[in-house]
């Protein structure tokens, strides 16, 4: 370690970067539907997802085990068997239709255009080929270059990445690597084509969290520098507020509310929003109890009926007859806050969350 | 032996004024094989290397650390799943370190363990009844009799549906699941318990539901915790005390506010800082960040002198020299550190009224 | 990596001599009588008592044994009727019943078995990897359940009947009998044709089933998800990736399954009546034959400790995770 420099206490600012509404987006889903048929019924992955995410963004991808947020982000990479999965909509990257694209196609446009990193670094990596091996394959895929180009590019990778000694860490085992390095290695590779989408499934997730806190800031340097769109899927709010430009809360396959991340945490207007604010102890202040939410996610083979949030939503009684068990909402867009929009019921959301959530908060 | 000792129910010998639970110099190095050219020389990883560290009656320790530091070891070590190396597991006044199965036998009544896994912890073949009712049986708590009726309570006191005691693990979710660890674990009516990170697991709206659900029991049945995460907020959320722990040992430990907004020790200050703070985009100025370079080195062979020096910012000469002792630098909180200071701003920003 | 090799090899030395020493043991105080079937049935007991001397049958049991661990490292000298003959090392004495040095019977024997498991190998691990990893790749389909199948149909039927059925009816392909490899390689081949279809046909099934237990195991892992998304062919993802890590299991198994395999040949031998290690241990063991079954013995110990060295190093170049010292 004796190549690297201990830094001392630096201050970060990091501020989103304004919205333009006219900026084209890069990768663009709309209306997508992914089931899996099984034997005990059709489980509804994701249902009728639709958002656009312009280079140079970040969008989080927020929920909970079975939200759909994986399945959603594995169908834009085209990963999902044809022959156990059912997909339907549209997603759009780069210009070019995923749903539906050939095999051949789909292995030319992966890796290329769209890379991924996935949650667990130790066990995405192939323990039986070294680190190098492995981003040489993803470059050579794509390349019609030479092995030793390839090592030079997989060396430069691993050096931009922040890997010490990448000469001898090219051709190291990923069980050689730390998981902090395993990751950074798996970045390497997912970025050494130059791809223009960049998914990050839970990166951290496996991390610890000063090792987190090294693998978001890389990630954040990277994107600048590349100027990719990234889709982080995650459930962690706090990672969400330091890397996000804009946030996408899934809850069992609907997305329920989506707009820039300043507003979205600063005033949720969904009640599982709220929720998820409200699971998580705060560092500051005096302890509060927390107000979890009640029950447990549903079934994907039976999502309930209505707004799938009702049968755990505890406002669902303000709103006015049944409405919330037999018409599922829309995601609608707001007139007054431009870009955000909720799928809720409920009315005046902005008073209720002012009143009665905020104080909760810590 | 000259303090008046009485037994309790389980026939632990009690002492008026020993602390429930007090770790000296405990330390746990397991055995490795070296690759040494002639000589196999054994190495030995020092998962846990003096560690001193005192729990009592009612009060909430918590263990935060990063994945290797030792805190899950610790957690076999006060429980005896496994037997340390070097020091002494005083539990109120008795070393429990070196008993046998059989000595041992009323201390588990006392010290139970919750586990991180809600699905590999519970036994798949055995219904919940049984998981629950093996507890009570193993420590004759109640009479064929009562079982049934003493399970069904145990349930209802988690949470769970007493109807439920004859299903299987399989047919509960994760956090369910966590529910029926804890309903065993307060079966023996323990006096602690040691929870391994028992909300880590699980979804971030079904932690806060567990956290509560232990929150509730602690203050009803004044039950002490010994509560290990990696999780910093989960670990303030719940714990009186905190003790942090880097490469086998206790860097810092004190009252949990105190150790919050002024950390003495470098690396408490480092891990505080690098939490993802949601605050920022709720109008709180951006905090001062300390980014740690490099990986926790190796416990097979640790840094000399003080462990953390290898990644400290404030690092000198003395540090490769000296280890520094766990010495009070303020009111009731100690800190391994020769430089020991807190920040000159909080690392936690305030969120403003 | 050196001295781990040196250390397992001086471990199995050990081990075949233990197991040297105890097969001596048992065959000792068993009721045979070595010097009565060579003397034959017009025997004298001065001729007896002759052949017992020459044999060194009259000394006691340990100082038998120091005398056999003798002759197999420097060689050993034997007199018979004044005449005196030296057996080089390594030295495993002669034949009752057939007068040969063991030695020279082990040298011949040893070939046919070795080709007839190592065959055999080949033809079971090529068709059984091959079909495992296909089946793994259509799970579900009709294709995996006939696989699936007839791996189990073939497997329920025990070795010797199948090798039976085929000796019998299997009479369009070629005699089997054995030839050198070295004298007529196309001889050798096919004359025991035969034997390896046998051998590899009955256990392909097994194989069969390890390889699409392990191929499914590894089609799922993450890494495979992460080699689909670097957008490599499928191919490749497949082959590459997954059967890769598929196959060191199945290694394991086979490196097992192997040794015994070597040790069990007997019943391929005698139904195709192919001279090997186990047809010549079988007949010694009816005629009190003692050092031919000395010295097989001796060879099926080597041989299994072997494999197993064998197999733990292959591993580290299999998975490069594992590291010997």
């Amino acid at each position: 370690m004796s190549d690297q420099t201990i830094r001392a206490p630096q201050t970060v600012t990091r501020t989103a970067r304004p919205r333009d509404e006219n900026e084209e987006p890069y990768l663009e889903v709309t209306d997508l539907q992914v089931q899996f048929p099984t034997a005990d019924g059709m489980v509804q992955a994701v249902q009728g997802l639709s958002y656009r995410l312009p280079l140079r963004r970040t969008l989080a991808i927020v929920g909970e085990s079975g939200s759909g947020k994986s399945v959603s982000s594995m169908a834009v990479m085209g990963l999902h068997d044809t022959k156990t999965a059912r997909i339907s909509g549209s997603i759009k990257v780069g210009g070019r239709e995923i749903v539906g694209m050939s095999e051949k196609d789909l292995e030319e446009f992966r890796g290329a255009d769209a890379a991924m990193i996935f949650q667990d670094p130790q066990s995405s990596l192939h323990p039986y080929f070294t680190i190098g091996d492995q981003i040489m394959e993803s470059y050579r895929a794509h390349h019609n270059v030479s092995k030793r180009k390839a090592k030079d590019r997989a060396i430069e990778m691993l050096d931009r990445v922040g890997i010490p000694n990448p000469q001898r860490r090219v051709s190291q085992f990923p069980h050689e690597f730390s998981g902090g390095m395993r990751q950074r290695a798996m970045i390497a590779m997912a970025l050494v084509n130059d791809p223009k989408l960049l998914i990050a499934d839970e990166p951290t997730t496996a991390l610890d969290v000063t090792v987190q806190a090294q693998i978001l800031d890389l990630i954040a340097d990277l994107q600048r520098d590349f100027g990719s769109a990234v889709v982080f899927i995650t459930h962690d709010l706090g990672v969400v507020a330091e890397i996000a430009d804009d946030i996408l809360v899934m809850y069992a396959g609907n997305a329920v509310e989506h707009g820039p991340v300043d507003k979205i945490l600063g005033r949720p207007l969904h009640p599982y929003s709220w929720g998820l604010m409200e699971s998580i102890p705060a560092l500051t202040g005096e302890p509060q109890p927390l107000h979890p939410i009640p029950g447990a996610p549903p079934s994907l083979l039976a999502v309930p009926s209505g707004c799938p949030f009702h049968p755990r939503c505890e406002f669902k009684d303000r709103v006015a007859g049944d409405l919330c068990r037999t018409l599922k909402p829309e995601l609608i867009p707001r007139t007054i806050d431009q870009g955000r929009a909720s799928r809720c019921h409920l009315k005046e959301p902005d008073r209720v969350f002012d009143t009665e959530i905020l104080p909760r908060l810590p | 032996m000259s303090i008046a000792t009485e037994t309790s129910g389980s026939g632990v010998p009690q002492r008026a004024d020993a602390p429930l639970l007090q770790l000296e110099n405990l330390a746990m190095h397991f055995k490795t094989s070296g690759d040494g050219l002639l000589f196999r020389g054994t190495k030995w990883v020092q998962a846990v290397d003096g560690v001193n560290l005192t729990v009592h009656a009612g009060e909430t320790l918590g263990l935060v650390g990063e994945s290797g530091c030792g805190k899950s070891t610790t957690a076999r070590l006060i429980t005896r799943l496994l037997e340390p190396t070097a020091g002494k597991i005083l539990y109120q006044g008795n070393d429990i370190a070196h008993l046998n199965e059989r000595k041992m036998r009323p201390f588990r009544r006392e010290i139970q363990l919750i586990f991180q896994d809600p699905f590999s912890s519970l036994n798949p073949r055995h219904t919940v009844g049984t998981i629950v009712g093996t507890a009570l049986r193993t420590h004759g708590m109640v009479d064929k009799h009562g079982e049934l009726r003493r399970v069904q309570e145990l349930l209802e006191m988690v949470g769970l549906n007493p109807e439920h005691y004859n299903r299987y693990p399989h047919e509960f979710s994760g956090g369910q699941r966590q529910r029926i660890g804890i309903a065993r674990a307060l079966a023996t009516q323990p006096k602690i318990i040691v929870a391994d990170e028992p909300v880590s697991a699980l979804d971030v709206s079904i932690q806060a539901q567990v956290m509560n659900l232990l929150e509730n029991l602690r203050k009803e049945l004044g039950i002490a915790f010994v509560f290990i995460a990696h999780d910093l907020g989960v670990v303030r959320h719940f714990c009186d005390r905190v003790a942090v722990i880097y490469l086998g040992r206790v860097v810092e430990e004190g009252p949990r506010d105190s150790l919050y907004q002024k950390p003495q020790h470098p690396y408490t200050q480092a891990l505080l800082s690098a939490v993802p703070d949601i605050g920022v985009v709720r109008g709180v100025p951006p905090k001062s960040r300390i980014r740690l370079v490099g990986d926790v080195p190796s416990p097979v062979d640790p840094p000399s002198g003080c462990r953390f020096r290898t990644r400290c910012w404030k690092a000198q000469d003395i540090c490769a020299q000296v280890d520094p002792p766990l010495d009070l630098k303020a009111p009731n909180q100690r800190a391994a550190c020769h430089f020991a200071e807190p920040p000159a701003e909080p690392i936690v920003a305030e969120v403003p009224a | 990596m050196l001295l781990y090799i040196l250390r397992r090899v001086v471990s199995a030395i050990s081990v075949v001599v233990v197991t040297l020493v105890a097969s001596f043991a048992l065959f000792f105080l068993a009721p045979t009588d070595p010097a009565g079937v060579i003397c034959g049935p017009r025997c004298t007991p001065e001729r007896l008592a002759d052949i017992e001397a020459s044999l060194d049958l009259d000394k006691p049991a340990v100082q038998q044994i120091g005398l056999y661990m003798k002759g197999l490292v420097v060689g050993r000298d034997y007199t018979a009727g004044g005449v005196t003959t030296h057996c080089p090392a390594p030295c495993m004495g002669y034949s009752y019943t057939l007068g040969q040095p063991v030695t020279k019977l082990l040298a011949q024997a040893i070939p046919v078995t070795i080709s007839i498991v190592i065959g055999g190998a080949v033809v079971y691990l090529t068709i059984g990897i091959m079909a495992g990893t296909i089946a793994a790749q259509h799970r579900g389909t009709t294709l995996d359940r006939i696989t699936v199948g007839s791996t189990l149909i073939i497997a329920s039927f025990p070795y010797f009947v199948f090798a039976l059925l085929v000796a019998l009816y299997a009479t369009f392909l070629p005699e089997s009998q054995y030839t050198p490899f070295l004298e007529d390689p196309i001889a050798w081949a096919s004359g025991l044709l035969t034997a390896w279809l046998c051998v590899g046909v009955t256990n392909a099934a097994s194989y069969t089933r390890y390889s699409r237990a392990s191929m499914i195991e590894s089609l799922g892992q993450d890494f495979v998800r992460t080699a689909r998304s670097k957008g490599i062919t499928r191919r490749r993802v497949v082959y590459r990736h997954g059967l890769r890590a598929a196959l060191t299991p199945v290694a394991t198994i086979f490196g097992i399954d192997l040794a015994f395999q070597l040790t069990g040949a007997i019943f391929t031998e005698s139904i195709f009546g192919l001279p090997g290690i186990g047809l010549l241990t079988l007949r010694a063991f009816g005629q009190y034959d003692l050092p031919v079954l000395m010295g097989g013995v001796l060879v099926g110990s080597a041989v299994l400790v072997t494999m197993n060295l064998v197999v733990d190093i292959l591993y580290t170049f299999l998975d490069p995770r594992v590291r010997l010292g």
